[in-house]
C-alpha cells in the first residue's frame, strides 16, 4: 500500500473515532428472504422467466436451432447487418468459429486494449462473448472477464451478441451465488448483464444504447461452454 | 339504537379513559363530546380526568424534548386504573403510544407506566371498531363525504382503515375518493409556522383535491388537520368545510329531527 | 490530449446557508416546474409500488435489509480493515481521507501520478459531496461527468436536483437547447434518442482517450475485497475498465461482510430507486488488471471517505442515519421534495435522506434549517428499504440544533445548539409551564374561551392562507363539568 503519511493518519483517527465507543456486535443475519418464490424449477420454466425477463428489458433471445449455433450466429449477423465481429483472444476448441464465407469478417481480442482500442470503438459492429451463467428470475447474464475473455467485448462494441448454455441457468442470485462459489476465487470483474445499456435520464424517457451497447442479443443452447 | 355487539377483541370493558388532546379542547370541544357521548351510547363508563392538558407533542417534534417530557409527565399519572385510555386524534394517540417511550427512555422513574399506558392507548375509532366492533345505524339523509386521515394516524395508528370501516357502515353515507388520498396536508405542527410556505402549498393543495371530489362535508379522525385544511379552504373563500370524525357520527346516529 | 473542454462555472460548494426559504419559495411559484416535479415522482412512486406487489414480502425484505445493514454498521471497524486488507491482497490501493480536502488531495495527487489532466467520472454521490469537480479546477485539472443526467447537469453549469436522476429538474426542451449551445456541431433536437445519440457520441471519445475514471460504490464487500456498482447506461462500466487509472471514491459506511449480503440489498436499492427489479449492469470489481489479461484498468484505488460519518456513528442514536443505501426511494415519496426538487435544498444530498445526513456533514449551524423542513409525515420511513427512522432523526436533530447548553455525558454533534432561537425557547417554556399546570391551564381555558373576540385576526405565518384559529366558546374541560353537574 503507498499510503501518504496524511491518509495513515486519516485512518488511524477514523478507526479511532469508530472504536471511541464499543459497539456490540449484532448476530450475523441470514439471507432468507428473496422478491420471486420460485425455487428449484425445471430447465424449461427458467429458460421462458430468463427469454421473457430479457425481453421486457429489450434483448433478444434466440434459440440455436438445429444446424447448430454457428449457423444461428451467422443469421443474426446477417439480419443485423453486422459485418465486423470480435471474438475472445480464445475459445475452447469445440467452440471455436472458423472463418466463414458468408459470415461478417471475424477478428479476435488479441491484443492488450491499448493497442485495440481504434477497432473496439470505431470498427468493430459487435462481440461475442460467453457467458457463465444466468440468473432466471431478473433475466440476468453473469459474465467473467479472464484473459481469454476480455470484459471490453461486452460493453465498447453496438452489439453484444452472447452465448448461453441454459442448464447453467440458477433460480435467483443469492442461488447462483451460493452454488457458484465465487466468493473463492473472484475474477478480476464479474459483470451481471440484464439487457442493452439504457438511460431515463431525459424526462423518464427511456432510451437505449446510452453508452455501452445499443443491443443485446443472446444465443441459446444446451451445450457445455467451458 | 341497537345494543352494541361487542366482538372485535371479545372484550366490552366497562369503564374507559377520554384523554381529549389540547386542540379538542380549545377549538373543537363538540368533537370530544360526541366521542364520549358516542361512547357512553354503547354502555360505557368514561372517565374524563380534569387534570389532562396535551400529550406533549408540540414541543417534542418541535425538538424541545424537555418541555415535552415535563408535560407528557403530568398525563402519565392520571391513568392509574387499567382501563383502556380513548384519544380521539391520531397523531396524539400515536405520540402517548409509540413517542413517549421515546421520549421518557427507560431510565426515567416513569418508564414502567408509560410502557403500560401504551398498551391501553387507543385512537376513537380504532376503538370502536377493534375493540367493541361497533354496527352504526345510520339514520342522516343521503350525503356525499370525503375522508382525510392524517399521516400518523395512518401510518403509526392504521386509522385510515377503522375510520374507513366505520363509515362503510353508514347505509346513506357515500365516501368519495380523492387524488393521493395519503399525502400529508402540510400541518406538521409548528412546521406550519416555520416554513409556511411549504406548508401552504400542501395545505393547498389538498384543500384543491378534497373539494374536487364534489363531497358535501370533509371528514377527518385529527383536529391539526382539520383546523389547517379549514382554515385554508376558508381563507380561499370556499363554503366546503370539514368535521371531526366523533361530531360527524354522532350526527348520523341521532334520530332524525 | 486535446485541453478539456468542461465548463468552470458550477456554483461553488454545497452548503444550505440561509436561502431554503427563498430557493423553496421560488420553486413553489413556479407552476411549470412544481408540475414537472410532482409528474416524475408520480411515476416513480408508480414504478416501485409495482415492483412490490405483495406487502408482507415487502416487509420481509424490508426487515432482512435492515438487519444486514444494522450489522455490517456493527461490526463497521472491523469490516473495514478486512476491506482494506483484502483489497490490497487483490492489488486495489486504499486510501482514507477525513474530510473534502484530503480526498480531493489524494484523487488530484493520483492524477498527478498519472499525468492526467482530466478525469472521466461514472455517477457518485460522494464525488459531490467532497466537491471534487471544484477542486480539480482549482488545481488545474478538470472532471468530466459521463452519467446522462450528470453530464446535462454539468453542461447546464448547475447540481444534481436528485440522487438518482440528478437532470430530473429539466424538460427535455431545455436539454435539446443546452445541447445546440454547447455541445459543438449539433443542431436543435428534441428526440430523446437523438439526444442520446449525441452525448453518447461525444462521452465515447472521452472514454477511449482519458486516463482516469472515477466512479462510486453501492457496495463494498469486504471477505472478497470486492466493489460493487450498479448502473444502466455503461458509463459506469466505461470508467473502470477503458482508463489506465480507477479512482473509486465512497463513504465508509457502504461495507457489508460478505458476497451473499450483497444480493438482498441489491433487489431493495434498484426497486426502491427507479423501480427496477435489477438494472442493466451490476459490476464486480475485484482487481486491477492481471498478468496476461487484456483489459482493465492497471491501478484501482479506493477512497474511503469519512466527512461526518464517525459523528453519527458514534452516538447510538443517529448511528441508523449510516444504513442507507442511497436509492432516493424517501425523496421520492416525500411531500416537501415533490413541491421543490433537490436544489432548493443546497445540500448534496436532498430530501429527508439530505436533511439528516447533512448536519453530521455540514453541521447543523449550516442545516439547522432543513431539519424543519418537514411535515413529519412519515412517508419517508414507509418506503426506506432499510427500515431509517427518518422522522425520528429528525426530530432527535430538531432537538440537537436548539440544545440549550451542552450535555457533559454526550458527545456533541457539530453546531449543536447553534440554532437555539431565545423567543422560541421561552415559548416553549411558558407552554409547558401552563400544560403541567392544571390551574393555570384552566384559567388560561377559561379566559381563552371567555374573550375569544379578542384572538388575534393576524395570526403571522399562520393566516396568511389560513383564517385565524379562534377558540370555542367553551373549552372541553368546562363542558364535561358542566354535564357532570347537571
Amino acid at each position: 500500500m503507498s499510503a501518504t503519511p496524511q491518509t495513515s493518519s486519516a485512518r488511524a483517527n477514523i478507526l479511532a473515532r469508530l472504536r471511541s465507543k464499543p459497539v456490540p456486535p449484532l448476530p450475523q443475519p441470514t439471507v432468507q428472504v428473496w422478491t420471486s418464490q420460485m425455487g428449484d424449477q425445471p430447465v424449461e420454466v427458467l429458460r421462458q422467466s430468463l427469454k421473457s425477463n430479457l425481453e421486457a428489458a429489450h434483448a433478444e433471445v434466440i434459440q440455436a436451432g438445429p444446424e447448430g449455433w454457428r449457423a444461428t450466429l451467422q443469421k443474426v449477423c446477417q439480419d443485423q447487418g453486422i459485418k465486423t465481429l470480435m471474438l475472445p483472444r480464445s475459445l475452447p476448441p469445440t467452440l471455436d468459429i472458423a472463418p466463414w464465407d458468408q459470415g461478417p469478417a471475424l477478428s479476435r481480442f488479441d491484443q492488450p486494449m491499448e493497442t485495440l482500442k481504434d477497432s473496439l470503438f470505431n470498427q468493430v459492429d459487435a462481440g461475442f462473448t460467453l457467458a457463465e451463467c444466468a440468473i432466471a428470475d431478473t433475466g440476468t447474464l453473469v459474465l467473467l472477464s479472464s484473459p481469454e475473455q476480455p470484459r471490453s467485448l461486452s460493453l465498447v462494441p453496438p452489439v453484444h451478441i452472447c452465448l448461453l448454455d441454459v442448464r447453467r441457468l440458477h433460480t435467483d442470485m443469492p442461488t447462483a451465488l451460493a452454488r457458484e462459489q465465487w466468493a473463492s476465487a473472484m475474477p478480476t470483474n464479474l459483470i451481471f448483464v440484464s439487457g442493452p445499456s439504457k438511460t431515463a435520464d431525459i424526462q423518464q424517457t427511456l432510451a437505449y444504447g446510452a453508452h455501452g451497447p445499443k443491443s443485446l442479443i443472446v444465443i441459446l443452447v444446451e451445450e457445455d461452454l467451458q | 339504537m341497537p345494543p352494541p355487539t361487542p366482538k372485535g377483541t371479545g372484550s366490552h370493558p366497562g369503564t374507559v379513559y377520554f384523554f381529549g388532546t389540547c386542540l379538542v379542547d380549545l377549538f373543537d370541544p363538540l368533537a370530544g363530546l360526541s366521542a364520549m357521548e358516542i361512547l357512553e351510547q354503547r354502555g360505557i363508563r368514561v372517565v374524563f380526568p380534569d387534570s389532562q392538558s396535551c400529550c406533549g407533542q408540540p414541543a417534542y417534534t418541535s425538538g424541545y424534548p424537555a418541555e415535552a417530557l415535563k408535560v407528557a409527565a403530568q398525563q402519565v399519572v392520571l391513568f392509574e386504573e387499567d382501563w383502556p385510555i380513548i384519544v380521539p386524534s391520531g397523531s396524539c394517540a400515536g405520540m402517548m403510544k409509540h413517542h413517549w417511550l421515546r421520549l421518557f427512555g427507560k431510565d426515567h422513574p416513569l418508564y414502567d407506566k408509560v410502557q403500560a399506558i401504551a398498551g391501553r392507548i387507543y385512537e376513537f375509532t380504532e376503538f370502536l371498531v377493534k375493540v367493541l366492533d361497533v354496527r352504526l345505524d345510520d339514520r342522516g339523509a343521503p350525503c356525499k363525504i370525503v375522508l382525510h386521515t392524517s399521516c400518523s394516524a395512518r401510518r403509526e395508528m392504521g386509522v385510515h382503515l377503522t375510520s374507513k370501516a366505520l363509515l362503510a357502515q353508514l347505509d346513506k353515507v357515500e365516501v368519495l375518493q380523492q387524488e393521493r388520498e395519503a399525502e400529508c396536508c402540510g400541518f406538521g405542527g409548528t412546521f406550519s409556522v416555520r416554513q409556511p410556505e411549504l406548508s401552504a402549498a400542501m395545505a393547498g393543495d389538498k384543500a384543491q383535491a378534497l373539494e374536487a371530489t364534489g363531497a358535501e362535508l370533509l371528514v377527518s379522525a385529527d383536529c391539526g388537520c382539520l383546523s389547517n385544511i379549514n382554515g385554508t379552504l376558508a381563507k380561499s373563500g370556499s363554503k366546503f368545510q370539514g368535521q371531526h370524525i366523533a361530531t360527524f357520527l354522532k350526527s348520523r346516529l341521532e334520530p332524525k329531527a | 490530449m486535446s485541453a478539456p473542454q468542461v465548463n468552470s462555472t458550477q456554483p461553488m460548494h454545497f452548503m444550505p446557508g440561509p436561502g431554503f426559504r427563498s430557493r423553496s419559495k421560488e420553486v413553489l411559484d413556479n407552476p411549470f416546474l412544481r408540475q414537472s416535479f410532482r409528474g416524475a415522482m408520480d411515476f416513480l412512486m408508480q414504478k416501485r409500488a409495482a415492483q412490490f406487489p405483495d406487502p408482507a414480502n415487502l416487509e420481509a425484505l424490508r426487515s432482512q435489509g435492515e438487519a444486514i445493514r444494522k450489522y455490517s454498521l456493527s461490526r463497521l471497524p472491523d469490516l473495514l480493515e478486512q476491506l482494506e486488507a483484502n483489497l490490497t491482497r487483490n492489488g486495489i490501493q486504499v486510501h482514507w481521507a477525513e474530510n473534502p480536502e484530503q480526498a480531493q488531495d489524494i484523487i488530484a495527487g493520483l492524477m498527478e501520478k498519472a499525468q492526467a489532466p482530466l478525469m472521466v467520472k461514472g455517477k457518485s454521490m460522494v464525488s459531490e459531496e467532497v466537491e471534487l469537480n471544484h477542486a480539480l479546477i482549482a488545481r488545474g485539472m478538470d472532471a468530466l461527468e459521463s452519467d446522462m443526467g450528470e453530464y446535462i447537469v454539468q453542461l447546464a453549469g448547475e447540481r444534481p436536483s436528485h440522487i438518482i436522476m440528478p437532470a430530473i429538474h429539466k424538460t427535455k426542451e431545455e436539454i435539446a437547447r443546452l445541447f445546440a449551445e454547447k455541445v459543438p456541431g449539433v443542431d436543435y433536437t428534441d428526440s430523446v434518442d437523438e439526444l442520446i445519440q449525441i452525448g453518447r457520441r461525444v462521452l465515447r471519445e472521452k472514454f477511449r482517450e482519458t486516463k482516469v475514471g472515477l466512479s462510486g460504490v453501492n457496495f463494498a464487500v469486504a471477505e472478497t475485497g470486492t466493489l460493487c456498482l450498479v448502473e444502466n447506461e455503461g458509463n459506469g462500466r466505461m470508467c473502470t475498465t477503458v482508463p489506465d487509472m480507477h479512482i473509486a471514491i465512497t463513504g465508509i459506511e457502504k461495507v457489508v461482510e460478505k458476497l451473499e449480503h450483497v444480493p438482498p440489498l441489491l433487489a431493495l436499492l434498484t426497486r426502491s430507486a427507479t423501480g427496477q427489479a435489477v438494472t442493466t449492469y451490476f459490476n464486480w470489481i475485484s482487481s486491477p488488471r492481471k498478468a496476461h489479461e487484456l483489459d482493465g484498468p492497471k491501478e484501482v484505488h479506493l477512497v474511503l471517505v469519512d466527512n461526518g460519518r464517525t459523528q453519527a456513528y458514534a452516538r447510538e442514536d443517529f448511528r441508523s442515519t449510516l444504513q442507507c443505501i442511497r436509492c432516493g426511494a424517501c425523496m421520492n415519496h416525500c411531500p416537501v421534495y415533490t413541491r421543490i426538487g433537490g436544489l432548493a435544498y443546497g445540500t448534496t444530498y436532498p430530501g429527508p435522506i439530505g436533511k439528516i445526513i447533512s448536519p453530521h456533514m455540514l453541521g447543523l449551524e449550516g442545516t439547522g434549517e432543513l431539519v424543519t423542513a418537514s411535515s413529519l409525515c412519515g412517508a419517508c420511513g414507509e418506503v426506506c428499504p432499510v427500515r431509517i427512522p427518518i422522522p425520528e432523526l429528525l426530530i432527535d436533530l430538531r432537538a440537537r440544533s436548539q440544545s440549550g447548553g451542552p450535555d457533559p455525558f454526550t458527545p456533541q454533534l457539530k453546531g449543536e445548539g447553534s440554532n437555539r432561537k431565545p423567543f422560541m425557547a421561552l415559548a416553549f417554556s411558558l407552554w409547558s409551564l401552563l400544560y403541567r399546570s392544571p390551574g393555570l391551564y384552566r384559567l388560561f381555558a377559561w379566559s381563552a374561551t371567555r374573550f375569544r373576540a379578542l384572538a388575534p385576526r393576524n395570526q403571522g405565518a399562520w393566516t396568511r392562507t389560513r383564517t385565524p384559529l379562534i377558540p370555542a366558546k367553551k373549552s372541553l374541560h368546562e363542558l364535561v363539568r358542566e354535564r357532570r353537574n347537571q
